[in-house]
């Protein structure tokens, strides 16, 4: 036995662990949980009812999709459709639109979309007869604006991009896009799940038809999220029954949830400066520790052109799953592209639509941040990566193919 | 998050015998960067033919890492042929059992033992033991799982969708191109499972309701487990008799015409028998 130890001198887990996986979800903000309380107590009428119980829960509702409505800069809060999160905002507002077009039979998209956009794309293909084009990225995960307009045809029904990658928090030139899609006359959806609380949306003076976000993202809690429907924008629902949400979604509203998600639209809005100056700060700061001290390491995605809080990580030679396993040990939460975390066998679609070479995308980590970590968090973090790095190297077979170890 | 077993984080926080064997007697690597998970495994056999040393480097996962150790722990101290008898379950089960998606892990494991031990007897000019040879095409080109491999796994746990496969074997996890061929394997298989059960009757014996209840025994372990390794490589063995406690076998197929089948007999289904029914039996081969 040779009395090997992984964990060897690495810290034992602190009582507050290091939370860096907010582009997976956050902590529901404490004025947020305070706002959403007396809406699962003393407050659960049903908005559509005609009475006192049912008003009140209206009011709320009411409010909630103002502040909504002005954290995405939308003209009139109308607009604002409410979803169940991120993905059902994304399934709505795609197929609600190929629902309303029936003649149009093309969609395009990137191959770097999240999987509420991409298996719904491939289902589409596969099931339902319609022709997709994933538009590639570069190594850096930066779309060529030129293949979109080729790819741009009098049947595309809809054009659907992210404003920013979850994984490695490249943004997109949205603006540029929806100028080429509008001169087209196509239906405009961005998924601005993770851009959302992070940049300003603008919504009603950009050039998108539909925007999707998702509550649990920007500290609110999860099964909520938004729709905005552009004024005048053809489109069929999803869910049908009820009257609600002017017929656009039918089911009684979370009342409690979206109370919680005008709360954190409005939150979310007060801190943007923070996330842009200080939180930037954090992840540039475990940036360049982390890439200054690790031999064989690299950032993946834009270096510039990126969302503030998040920074995604290859360590070469070592798989991600064990380096959570290890960072998990010393309390940090992170998340990987590697294809063992995920239980598929490929390493993340975005990293190898990128370019990334295996032997990197197995050992990717995403770090992402909110405005909850502090300095200390940071430099916890980067005092235990190198020795954990450094010890998943140790056993590895590939070794002698290292040049610096 | 994985369910793994508190064994499992045990084996992969504190990973047994790592590195590498010095002068091993067989070197055995599997896998590679791309597939994600890659394993070098080494050994040295003591004075007493036993295992004495064994060692492993694995890039992988949590249940990779963990797989490589317990395999390091359960050959050392056996001879070559117990060791062979090591499969990918039993170095799960020694964990504690792994998640379905980590299966693959375990046998990544047993296949870097087989090709130690394949290495070790081509190092000494021998011949391979016809259970460790795998003749047989790669279906998975992306992670390079053999059609044995397949059919294996599809036996061992009664596997039926592509997707249970991925999860064992890995085989069509990548570009998917091979997933027309793997549905093709499990078909076949079940379509001559069920057509093979109860109709296999061995010519010039009684059937195997008059066997008594010792003989039935012995006839299940031949014809179904020691059978089932022959049979991936092309071979198949038979019961002809069983008179006290000589049993009479008949080696059929690719095994009938392999040189090292003496080794297989002796070292193997002997050595499978005695566990079962005593040190005394004695196994002979009829020659057809």
């Amino acid at each position: 036995m040779s009395g090997f130890n992984l964990a060897e001198g690495l810290p034992e887990r602190p009582e507050r662990g290091v939370y860096l996986d907010n582009n997976a979800t956050t902590s529901v903000a404490p004025e947020v949980v305070e706002a959403m309380l007396p809406y699962l107590t003393e407050f659960y009428g049903n908005p559509s009812s005609m009475h006192g119980f049912g008003a009140q829960a209206g009011r709320a509702l009411d409010l909630a999709r103002d502040r909504v409505a002005a954290m995405m800069g939308a003209e009139s809060a109308g607009e604002i459709v409410f979803t169940s999160g991120g993905s059902e905002s994304d399934n709505l507002g795609v197929t609600g639109t190929l629902r309303a077009y029936p003649e149009k039979r093309h969609l395009i998209t990137s191959a770097v979309e999240h999987p509420a956009v991409l298996g719904l794309c491939r289902e589409l293909e596969s099931r339902h007869g319609y022709e997709v084009t994933y538009l590639g990225v570069d190594g850096e995960g930066m779309l060529d604006l030129d293949e979109l307009r080729a790819s741009l045809r009098d049947d595309t029904a809809v054009v659907s991009v992210m404003a920013a990658n979850n994984e490695t928090g490249v943004i997109f030139p949205t603006e540029e896009i929806g100028a080429i899609v509008k001169e087209h006359g196509a239906v405009y959806h961005v998924d601005a799940v993770q851009t959302a609380g992070k940049l300003a949306l603008d919504v009603a003076r950009s050039t998108a038809d539909l925007v999707s976000i998702s509550g649990h993202k920007i500290h609110a809690c999860k099964g909520v999220g938004a729709l905005y429907v552009r004024r005048g924008t053809k489109l069929r629902p999803l869910i049908v029954g009820g009257h609600q949400e002017r017929g656009r979604r039918a089911g009684t509203e979370n009342v409690s949830g979206l109370v919680g998600l005008g709360v954190a639209c409005d939150l979310s809005v007060a801190h943007r400066d923070d996330e842009n100056t200080r939180v930037r700060g954090l992840r540039d700061r475990l940036t360049e520790r982390i890439v200054g001290t690790v031999a064989d390491c690299r950032l993946n995605g834009h270096a510039e052109r990126r969302l503030p809080n998040t920074a995604n990580i290859s360590f070469d030679y070592i798989e991600g799953e064990g380096i959570l396993l290890l960072l998990d040990r010393c309390g940090v939460a992170a998340s990987s592209g590697s294809a063992c975390t995920s239980g598929s066998l490929e390493p993340s679609h975005v990293l190898k639509a990128m370019g990334v070479p295996f032997i990197a995308a197995h050992g990717s980590i995403r770090f992402s941040m909110s405005r909850y970590n502090t300095e200390a968090d940071i430099d916890y973090t980067v005092e235990v990566i190198p020795r954990i790095v450094e010890r998943l190297r140790a056993i590895t077979p590939f070794g002698k193919q290292r040049q610096t170890f | 998050m994985w369910d793994y077993t508190e064994k499992v984080l045990d084996h992969f926080m504190n990973p047994r015998n790592v590195g590498e064997v010095e002068n091993p007697d067989g070197v055995g690597e599997v896998g590679s960067m791309s597939c994600g998970d890659a394993l070098r495994f080494t050994f040295k056999l003591g004075d007493d033919e036993h295992i004495a040393q064994a060692k492993f480097q694995t890039f992988g996962c949590g249940s990779a890492i963990a797989s490589s150790s317990m395999l390091t722990e359960m050959v050392i101290g056996k001879t070559l042929e117990q060791a062979a008898q090591i499969t990918n379950e039993d170095i799960a089960a020694e964990l504690g059992g792994l998640p379905r998606e980590k299966m693959h892990c375990s046998v990544m494991g047993r296949e870097a033992l087989e090709a130690a031990m394949i290495d070790y007897y081509k190092r000494l000019g021998k011949a391979v033991p016809c259970t460790l040879i795998a003749q047989d095409v790669e279906i998975c080109h992306c992670f390079q799982v053999k059609k044995s491999t397949i059919v294996k796994a599809v036996e061992q746990y009664g596997l039926r969708e592509i997707e249970d496969v991925t999860h064992y074997t890995k085989a069509g996890g990548g570009c998917s191109q091979c997933h027309h061929d793997i549905r093709h394997i499990i078909d076949d298989f079940w379509q001559q499972k069920e057509r093979g059960d109860g109709t296999v009757a061995i010519e010039g014996l009684p059937v195997a309701a008059a066997d008594s209840e010792r003989t039935a025994r012995i006839r299940d372990l031949i014809e179904n487990d020691i059978a089932r390794g022959l049979r991936t490589d092309g071979g198949d063995i038979e019961l002809i008799s069983v008179e006290d406690q000589t049993v009479s076998v008949r080696l059929t197929g690719a095994c009938a015409s392999c040189p090292a089948s003496q080794a297989t007999i002796k070292g193997w289904v002997e050595a499978q028998l005695r566990e079962h029914f005593g040190e005394d039996i004695d196994v002979v081969e009829e020659r057809s």
